[in-house]
């Protein structure tokens, strides 16, 4: 099973991930095989079963809303690869 | 000191056989001297390590010590740690050092254990050979020239090595059970929702857990008892109390009934593995246990339903890393576009790469259903088997993987071919339930590993079983060579 090449390409814009023109055929064929594998769910008698989403039926789990943490921006901020004034910089997005 | 286990240490530093300072000193010198040959531990955190302990040593003296009061561990680099860098074996995270601490690695401090640093793994925990870790591949102890497993290969190189007694892990498919089982040593995945999530970067978050690894199933018990918690931060946790794991673990097993899952016993099992886990389920009969034939029939659909579910769940988790909060950034982006795009690509390596496109895939408009959902009502129908086969059974047991390590690059370009490592491994994180693996053999001079799958927080009887036929048998305290 290969994946068309406009295929690949809608993905990795979804995904945000460049993909160099010189590596969409291998690309294309490891997530063939990857999905070859994945498609022998499709063998599998599934009707009247109830997709699960969580192993004990747990249910979220609500909280009062009050203050618990204090605010640490700049302790987070620390780690960014660029800040200024509390700000998260990007290159520049509208002109 | 190293070959001693954590239960021996704990001794040994309370009856003032060595301080922990010496303890930790001889830890980071067996770290500096054998570990270029294993490449198990990214960082170490030496002056901290020393640190902690001289403050343990003080309170040991003064007789108010907490349980791991002074031993030394080692965190795989997937649980943050308040100021040391936490790469999750990414370029992605190379540079990231986060404010706060995990809450295993908070409960481990509060505990008393002294960091020696964190282990190597598989990219984002995705692999069983830690090929795809950014810092090089870990080597097994047993045979440098093979693979320790993974994802979670540094944790169990380093605790096989002898480099720490004890070392924290995670499993997403297999990535505690299968290393342990490759480097002959002693792994348990809990019960999803056992162990806090918060802190511990995400793979698949419906199916990871941390665990312990060491050397015996004490110590694992030992380790569990303090990792195990109720923690509101994770809103996955089950809110349950922890039992004493050490309480139980001496109990008697007469008349345990272990199933065997004839599908864990078929083709593709290595000839030499099945007989070491036969001899296995062989010596608990001896010791009053129960064997019973079961099935579990849709043991098949497994992986290719893992490959669905945990892909998926990857895509949306690592979206988070854009280039701008944190970690990595590509050099001079043209435009927004370009800085994600080029980021992500430069950032993270080919399998990472690979399964985020395969989790794109199987959730984009159109596919969603047929994968998405379909695996899911999959998962329904192999845990309905483990209900279904533990109204018969106490525990199931088999091989934790087909075969022994195997050697860096003999699973070729093909991923399916490293995929199907985790064919046994897989359907208990499906399912949500606990397993461990333990050595009950070696083949090739490479060691085999045990599974046990146990029930719902059923974490307790694993241990005790797996610790009585450590009382009966001795591949545990089996070495590699030079390293007693």
């Amino acid at each position: 099973m290969s994946i068309e090449r406009h295929e690949i390409e809608k993905l990795a814009t979804l995904a945000r991930i460049a993909i160099d023109d010189s590596t969409i055929n291998e690309v294309s064929e490891r997530l063939g095989s990857v999905l070859e594998l994945v498609d022998q769910l499709q063998a599998a008698d599934t009707s009247g079963v109830d997709p699960m989403s969580h192993p004990m039926q747990a249910t979220q789990r609500l909280r009062e809303d009050e203050v618990k943490e204090l605010n640490q921006r700049e302790a987070l901020q620390a780690t960014a690869p660029d800040t200024e004034d509390g700000l998260f910089l990007v290159p520049k997005v509208i002109e | 000191m190293h070959n001693l286990t954590i239960a021996e240490l704990i001794r040994g530093l309370r009856s003032k056989e060595f301080s922990s300072v010496e303890l930790t000193q001889h830890f980071l010198t067996r770290i500096a001297e054998l570990d270029p040959s294993y490449n198990a531990v990214i960082t170490v955190t030496a002056d901290q390590a020393l640190k902690a302990a001289a403050a343990a040593d003080q309170r040991l003296a003064a007789g108010n010590a907490p349980a791991l009061c002074g031993i030394p561990i080692l965190h795989k680099d997937i649980f943050c740690t308040n100021g040391v860098r936490t790469s999750c074996g990414s370029k992605m995270l190379d540079n990231f050092v986060p404010p706060y601490n995990a809450t295993v690695v908070e409960n481990f401090e509060q505990a008393g254990a002294v960091v020696l640093g964190k282990t190597n793994m598989d990219e984002f925990a995705m692999g069983s050979s830690n090929e795809t870790s950014f810092y090089g591949p870990v080597k097994n102890p047993w045979a440098t020239d093979c693979v320790p497993g993974g994802s979670s290969g540094g944790s169990a190189a380093a605790v096989a090595a002898r480099l720490a007694p004890g070392a924290t892990a995670t499993d997403t498919g297999g990535s505690i059970r299968q290393p342990a089982a490759l480097c002959g040593i002693t792994g348990l995945k809990p019960t999803y929702g056992r162990v806090s999530r918060w802190g511990m970067i995400a793979f698949a978050s419906s199916l990871d857990q941390g665990g312990p690894m060491a050397r015996t199933a004490e110590d694992c018990a030992i380790m569990l008892n303090c990792m195990a918690s109720f923690d509101d931060k994770d809103s996955t946790c089950i809110e349950r109390d922890v039992p004493d794991y050490s309480a139980t673990i001496g109990n008697s097993i007469k008349g345990l009934r272990i199933g065997v899952p004839s599908e864990y016993f078929s083709e593709g099992l290595n000839p030499g593995t099945e007989q070491a886990v036969r001899a296995a389920l062989a010596e608990l009969e001896v010791q009053g246990a129960e064997l019973v034939d079961i099935s579990l029939p849709n043991t098949g659909l497994s992986v290719p339903a893992y490959y669905v579910i945990a892909p998926a769940e990857a895509s949306a988790n690592l979206s988070r890393f854009d280039g701008v909060k944190y970690g990595y950034r590509c050099e001079d982006p043209t435009d927004l576009q370009d800085l994600y795009t080029r980021t992500r690509a430069e950032g993270f390596g080919e399998e990472v790469q690979r399964r985020i496109l395969i989790g794109t895939y199987c959730l984009s408009a159109g596919y969603y259903d047929a994968y998405y959902g379909k695996a899911q009502q999959v998962r329904q129908l192999i845990q309905q088997d483990f209900a279904k086969a533990f109204e018969k059974v106490d525990v199931i047991m088999g091989p934790t993987c087909p075969s022994p390590a195997f050697k860096f690059g003999s699973k070729g370009d093909d991923p399916v071919a490293m995929y199907l490592e985790d064919i046994y491994t897989i359907a208990t994180n499906l399912a949500g339930l606990p397993g461990m693996s333990l050595p009950c053999g070696m083949v090739d001079d490479k060691p085999v590993g045990l599974q046990i799958i146990g029930n719902y927080f059923d974490e307790a009887r694993m241990l005790n079983v797996a610790h009585e036929y450590q009382q009966a048998t001795d591949w545990h305290r089996a070495a590699p060579e030079g390293l007693l």
